[in-house]
């Protein structure tokens, strides 16, 4: 029963995504909004100085983002240190 | 520009979500769990950068590069963020799993659900 | 470990992916590429140590804490970077105009120049230190764990 509810509800939810994927709802591949990234791609080499707009985005205009990214990145790996030292050290204690 | 019918990348980011959710729900071991939720990561990476592609575009880097219009950069830099969240998030939730194994001694889910304390 | 002939190419190999990681972390404001990819491609080099030793041997050069460290370091010259900018704005570009990485490219398509970017390669070499350093110390921590070996801080 379970699983019937689940296979129905999965169904739903995947003829969703593909009903708002499909034209009339989503604009055609190809041709996004763009006004702020037709600014950054213009701007980006007198702004920054940097040819490659990525990184522009990545390092000057976004840079917040990346900021958050780094965190996480940290919290990531002292995480894993962390366990991996907890998890040792109880083996040895019992 | 050649037209690609019934926005065919977005339908397979589409496709690609919706068989990641199917694991997600119905399968039991963990690290097939954690294998849908790298699927799921990568849908949502494919539809974010067929998001920003314009029609005949080239990569946005100045460095000898042909005239014409440029691919938009916003949704590359999300998701090159987005791609090294994934990877410390696996990380962690790989850990958490091999913690998970030495404490019930399996990898079934439904037995580690009733674990407490 | 594995057999001679594995451990002798791949000795020879790890100083190309070193070089061609450190190219793409320096490079990474005129070409594709950045701190990211770089880091990426050092730490593949990494793991291809760790499968060819073992990670026994990989611990006697290579110490968790000395990792933990450089991410750290890499942290910090990111946030201090962004705190330099402050008297305009946070992550303020305060190197454009200045002698050092501060020339401006000539506008629309053209070859690159090195000596460009404002902080961005600055940037790019911190967020590559700390990339490399932490996803090291992952793939580290989690081979020296499964081989029974001590995992230190």
């Amino acid at each position: 029963m379970r699983q019937v509810t689940g296979l129905i509800l999965l169904l739903v939810l995947v003829a969703l995504l593909v009903w708002g994927v499909l034209p009339p709802i989503m604009r055609d591949f190809g041709y996004p909004p763009s006004d702020m990234d037709d600014y950054i791609i213009e701007n980006a080499q007198e702004e920054t100085g940097s040819n490659n707009v990525v990184a522009a985005v990545l390092f000057d205009y976004r840079a917040l983002d990346t900021l958050g990214e780094a965190t996480i990145l940290f919290t990531a790996v002292m995480g894993v240190l962390l366990l991996l030292r907890t998890l040792k050290r109880k083996e040895e204690s019992s | 520009m050649e037209y690609i019918p019934l926005n065919f990348p977005f339908l397979a980011a589409a496709l690609l979500v919706g068989v990641s959710f199917y694991i997600i729900i119905f399968k039991k071991n963990l690290i097939k769990l954690i294998m849908g939720i790298a699927m799921l990561a990568a849908g949502v990476n494919l539809f974010l950068v067929s998001l920003g592609y314009r029609a005949g575009g080239t990569a946005p880097i100045y460095t000898d590069v042909p005239e014409g219009p440029m691919v938009l950069s916003v949704p590359q830099a999300l998701t090159l963020t987005s791609i090294v969240i994934n990877v410390a998030v696996l990380a962690l939730m790989l850990t958490m799993v091999i913690h998970i194994y030495r404490h019930t001694g399996s990898l079934d889910s439904e037995k580690s659900r009733k674990m407490k304390g | 470990m594995l057999s001679k002939i594995v451990r002798t190419v791949a000795n020879q190999l790890i100083l190309f992916i070193l070089i061609f990681g450190l190219y793409v972390i320096a490079h990474g404001h005129i070409t594709p590429g950045g701190g990211f990819q770089g880091g990426a491609i050092i730490v593949s080099g990494v793991i291809m140590l760790l499968v060819a030793f073992s990670s026994k041997e990989l611990k006697k050069s290579l110490r968790e804490r000395v990792l933990s460290i450089m991410e750290s370091t890499g942290a910090l010259i990111f946030a201090a970077l962004a705190f330099a900018g402050i008297g305009t704005v946070f992550f303020y570009n305060f190197l454009v105009g200045t002698p050092i990485f501060g020339r401006i490219p000539v506008p629309g398509p053209g070859p690159g120049d090195i000596w460009t970017g404002g902080v961005i390669p600055l940037m790019n070499f911190a967020v590559g230190l700390k990339v490399i350093a932490g996803l090291s110390a992952v793939v580290l921590a989690i081979a020296l764990f499964s081989s029974g070996e001590e995992v230190e801080e």
